[in-house]
C-alpha cells in the first residue's frame, strides 16, 4: 500500500483539479479536458512503451496520429458509389501494382546474391512501377475528386461500425511503425529522433495532399460516433424525464410553467452535451484500463524484464542471446500501435478529420513532455503525464491571465504593456510547459512517478 | 535562341531560387552541425533560435523606420543585423549557462541535451510569441529588384526575362562572405584549430591545455553569427512568421545530415543538395520543353515529377535515402 500512496495522491490531486474546473468553469469543459486528457494519456502509454521499456527514441507520434485518424475515415464514413464506379478500378489495379512491387522486391533480396544487378533489379521495378502507378492512377485521380468536391471527391470509407476503427487504425500504425523500424531502428538515438520527425512529417503531407483518400485539407466531417447525439437526446422523453428528476429541485422554485419550461429546455441541452462526453469517457476509460493491464502484466513479465536489460545494456543483453534487433521492431511495433488507437480515439471524439492541424509541436513535442514529465518506464507515471500536462495546455491560458491581471493590476486599462500582455495570454502554454520540461529534467530526471523495479 | 530561351527559364524558375534558398538552409545547417559536432546534441530550438534572432532584426528594422533610417536601395534589416547578433547571442549564451551547462559538465547522453533543447524550444517559441506574436510580418524595403523581366527583355531582346530579387543577391552574397570567413576562421586561425580538435577528441584536446569554456563560447558566439543572418536573409526573402521557422528546422535538419552532421563544409553542400532537389522535382518543366523540343513532341502536361505539396516531402525522403545508404552523411560526418 505505501508504495502506491504516492501514485494514488498523485491521481487524487489530479482529478481533483478537474472537479475544480467543472466548478468554476463547467462540466462540459471539464468533461472535454477529462477525455482529452484520456486520448493524451494512451498516446503517452505507447511513447512510454518505446522510450520507458525499450530507450528508442520516437519523434514521429504525429504520423502514428494521423494514420490512426484516417483509420477512422476509411473505416466509418460511408463508400462513395460515384468515386468507386468513377476511379475505383484503377485505384484498386494501383493498389495490386504496389503489392507487386513488393513482393517482387523481396524475392530478388531473397534469391538473387548482394550484387550491382540485384540493385539494378530493385531500381528498374521501382520506376517502371512508379511510372504505371502515375499513368493508371493520375486520370482516376481526377476523376475521383471531381465527383461532388464540395461534398465528396474522395473513394469514401467502407461504412462499417466506428469503434471497429479503433482497431484498424492500430494496424495501420503497426504497418507504418514496421516499415520505419526496419529503415531506421539501426541509428543512433538522434538520429532516430530526427528520421521518424521527418517520416511523420512525410507520411501527413501524404494525407493532406491526397485528396482522393480523405479529401485533404478539405477535412472529413460528421463522422459516425460510437455515442448519441445531442439532438436525439434533447427530443427523447427518457433523458428529459431524467434531467426533470435530476434537477427537480431547481425547476419547482420555477414561477411559472413557462418559466419551468424554459428553464428545463437549458437544463436538457447542457445534459445533452455532458451525457455525450460521459459516454466518451466511459469508452476511453475501457481503453486506458486495458491497456494499463496488460502494459503493466507485460513490463512485469520475463519478457518486460529482458527489455529493460536490453534498454540498459544492449552488448550485454545480446550476449545473453537476445535478440536486440527483433525485441526493438517489436516494441516499437507494439508502441506505435497504441499510439495509433490514440489517433483514431481523437478523431472520433471530435468527430471531424482535419490533416491541416496535424503539426509535430502538439502532436510529438507535447506528448514527449508528458512521457518525461510522468516517469519513463512506468505506466502509471505515463497516464499521469498525459493528464497533468494537458491539463496545464489547456489551462495555461486562464492561468496566465489571472496572472497577468494580478501583476498587471495598478496599471491602467489603456496601458499597452497590459493589452500586449492580455492578448498573448494563449502563448503562455508553451512556456509554462518548456519551463515545467526543463525543471523536471534538472530536478527529477525520472519523472513525477519514476520508474520502479520489483526485485523477485 | 530557343537555347538561350530555355537557358532562362531554367535559371529564372529554378536555379536562382534555388541557390537563394540552399544559401538560407545552408546557413542554417552549419549551425545545427556546429552545435553537433562540438557540444555533441541534435538541437531541437535551431529553428525557435533563428527565429528568435530575426525577430529583433523585424522589431529594430521597424524602429529605425520610425526614425527615418534608411540603408538606401538595400533593406534597412541589413543594418539592424549586428544588434540582432548581440541579443541573440546573449540569448544563447544565458541559456547555455542556465540550461545546457549543467548536463554538459554531468556529461549527459546526446538525447537527453536533445530532450533538453526540446524544452528550450517551448520556451523559445513561448518568448518569441509573446514579444511579437504569431502573424505574418514583411520587413523588406529598399529596392526589391536589381533586374526586372521587362528590363531584361529589352535589353536582349529574348522572349523570356530573367528577374533577379534585391534579396536573392543579399542572400548569396552575404552567405558566401559569411561562410567563407567561417572556414577561414575553422582552418586557420589558433582558436578554430582548437574547436576542430575539441570536436575530433574531447579528452585528447583538454589534454593539450585546450580551454573547454573558451571553445564552448566561441561555439555558440559563431552559432548565433549564422542562425541570426540565415534567419534574418530567410525572412527578408520570403517573410517573417514564427510557424514558418519552426517548420524550416526540418529541411535544416536534413541538409545536415544529408552532408553528414558535424562536418560543416558537408552542411554547406547540403543545403544546396536539398533545396536543388526540392525545385528541381516539384519543377513543371513544360515552359523549358516547349523551347527544346520540336513542334511535334511538345508536351500537353505540365511535365511536373511531383506536385509542389510533396516540396518538403522530398527533402525528408532524401534524407531517408542517405540514412539508409550512407548513415554518415554524403561526405563523412562527424569531423569539422
Amino acid at each position: 500500500m505505501r508504495n502506491y500512496l504516492n501514485i494514488i495522491v498523485a491521481y487524487s490531486i489530479m482529478m481533483l483539479l478537474i472537479i475544480l474546473v467543472g466548478i468554476f468553469q463547467s462540466w462540459s469543459i471539464a468533461l472535454t479536458i477529462f477525455n482529452y486528457c484520456m486520448i493524451s494519456a494512451v498516446m503517452t502509454l505507447g511513447a512510454n512503451i518505446q522510450w520507458g521499456y525499450a530507450g528508442l527514441i520516437n519523434f514521429g507520434i504525429m504520423g502514428y496520429t494521423a494514420l490512426g485518424g484516417l483509420a477512422v475515415v476509411l473505416v466509418s464514413v460511408a463508400p462513395v458509389p460515384e468515386a468507386w464506379s468513377a476511379g475505383g478500378v484503377n485505384m484498386m489495379t494501383c493498389l495490386g501494382i504496389i503489392i507487386l512491387m513488393i513482393f517482387s522486391t523481396r524475392y530478388i533480396l531473397k534469391n538473387i546474391q548482394k550484387s550491382n544487378k540485384r540493385n539494378y533489379l530493385i531500381a528498374g521495378i521501382i520506376i517502371v512501377g512508379l511510372i504505371l502507378i502515375k499513368f493508371i492512377a493520375g486520370p482516376a485521380i481526377e476523376q475521383i475528386e471531381a465527383v461532388d468536391p464540395a461534398k465528396t471527391g474522395f473513394l469514401g470509407g467502407l461504412g462499417l461500425p466506428v469503434l471497429f476503427s479503433w482497431i484498424v487504425g492500430g494496424l495501420f500504425a503497426a504497418g507504418l511503425a514496421f516499415v520505419v523500424g526496419k529503415v531506421a531502428l539501426g541509428l543512433r538515438a538522434d538520429y532516430l529522433a530526427i528520421a521518424t520527425l521527418l517520416i511523420a512529417e512525410i507520411v501527413v503531407s501524404i494525407i493532406k495532399h491526397e485528396d482522393w483518400l480523405a479529401r485533404g485539407v478539405k477535412n472529413v466531417i460528421g463522422l459516425k460516433r460510437p455515442a448519441p447525439y445531442e439532438i436525439d437526446l434533447q427530443t427523447s422523453p427518457w433523458f428529459i424525464n431524467l434531467v426533470e428528476k435530476f434537477h427537480s429541485a431547481k425547476l419547482d422554485l420555477a414561477n411559472s410553467l413557462s418559466e419551468r419550461q424554459d428553464i428545463l429546455n437549458q437544463l436538457v441541452i447542457d445534459a445533452s452535451s455532458v451525457y455525450v462526453k460521459l459516454c466518451f469517457a466511459g469508452l476511453f476509460l475501457v481503453v486506458v484500463i486495458i491497456l494499463l493491464i496488460i502494459t503493466q502484466k507485460a513490463l512485469y513479465s520475463p519478457w518486460g524484464r529482458m527489455m529493460r536489460a536490453i534498454r540498459d545494456n544492449e552488448e550485454a543483453a545480446s550476449a545473453m542471446g537476445k535478440n536486440v534487433v527483433k525485441q526493438h521492431l517489436f516494441i516499437f511495433i507494439l508502441g506505435s500501435a497504441i499510439v495509433g488507437i490514440a489517433g483514431a480515439m481523437m478523431v472520433t471524439n471530435d468527430g471531424l478529420f482535419t490533416p491541416g492541424s496535424y503539426r509535430p509541436m502538439r502532436y510529438t513535442f507535447v506528448i514527449w513532455v508528458m512521457v518525461i514529465v510522468g516517469g519513463t518506464g512506468n505506466n502509471f507515471g505515463a497516464i499521469l503525464g498525459g493528464f497533468v500536462v494537458w491539463f496545464l495546455w489547456v489551462e495555461a491560458a486562464p492561468i496566465a491571465l489571472f496572472f497577468i491581471n494580478l501583476f498587471t493590476a495598478h496599471l491602467p486599462e489603456t496601458n499597452e504593456i497590459k493589452i500586449h500582455l492580455i492578448n498573448s495570454a494563449p502563448y503562455f502554454r508553451f512556456l509554462l510547459v518548456g519551463i515545467g520540461l526543463l525543471l523536471i529534467m534538472r530536478f527529477r530526471p525520472q519523472g513525477i512517478i519514476p520508474e520502479k523495479i520489483i526485485k523477485q | 535562341m530557343d537555347l538561350i530561351n530555355a537557358v532562362i527559364v531554367l535559371l529564372n524558375y529554378t536555379i536562382i531560387p534555388a541557390l537563394t534558398y540552399g544559401s538560407q538552409l545552408a546557413l542554417g545547417a552549419i549551425f545545427v552541425t556546429l552545435i553537433y559536432g562540438i557540444l555533441r546534441f541534435a538541437n531541437f530550438a535551431t529553428g525557435d533560435m533563428m527565429s528568435f534572432g530575426t525577430m529583433f532584426a523585424v522589431l529594430l528594422t521597424y524602429y529605425f523606420q520610425s526614425i527615418g533610417i534608411n540603408f538606401g536601395f538595400l533593406p534597412t534589416a541589413l543594418l539592424t543585423i549586428p544588434f540582432a547578433i548581440f541579443m541573440m547571442i546573449l540569448y544563447m549564451l544565458l541559456i547555455d549557462q542556465t540550461v545546457f551547462k549543467y548536463y554538459r559538465i554531468k556529461k549527459s547522453p546526446p538525447v537527453m541535451l536533445a530532450m533538453v533543447s526540446v524544452g528550450v524550444m517551448f520556451v523559445t517559441q513561448a518568448i518569441i510569441r509573446i514579444i511579437i506574436g504569431p502573424t505574418d510580418r514583411r520587413f523588406l524595403d529598399g529596392e526589391k529588384f536589381i533586374l526586372k523581366a521587362t528590363e531584361f527583355k529589352e535589353m536582349t531582346g529574348l522572349a523570356e526575362g530573367l528577374t533577379i530579387k534585391s534579396t536573392q543577391m543579399i542572400t548569396i552574397v552575404v552567405t558566401i562572405i559569411v561562410v567563407a570567413i567561417m572556414f577561414w576562421f575553422l582552418n586557420k586561425t589558433k582558436t578554430g584549430t582548437s574547436m576542430r580538435a575539441y570536436s575530433d577528441n574531447e579528452d585528447l584536446a583538454l589534454l593539450s591545455g585546450i580551454d573547454p569554456k573558451k571553445v564552448v563560447l566561441i561555439t555558440w558566439i559563431i552559432a548565433g553569427i549564422l542562425a541570426t543572418i540565415g534567419g534574418i536573409l530567410y525572412g527578408l526573402d520570403k517573410s517573417y512568421r514564427p510557424f514558418v521557422y519552426f517548420n524550416n528546422m526540418l529541411p535544416i535538419f536534413a541538409a545536415a545530415i544529408v552532408g553528414g552532421i558535424g562536418n560543416p563544409y558537408g552542411a554547406f553542400f547540403g543545403g544546396y543538395v536539398i533545396a536543388f532537389a526540392e525545385i528541381f522535382l516539384t519543377y513543371a518543366y513544360k515552359r523549358f520543353l516547349v523551347y527544346l523540343l520540336p513542334e511535334s513532341l511538345e508536351p500537353n502536361s505540365l511535365m511536373q515529377l511531383l506536385s509542389t505539396d510533396y516540396k518538403f516531402a522530398i527533402s525528408f525522403s532524401i534524407l531517408v535515402i542517405v540514412l539508409i545508404f550512407r548513415p554518415s552523411g554524403i561526405f563523412e560526418g562527424k569531423r569539422i
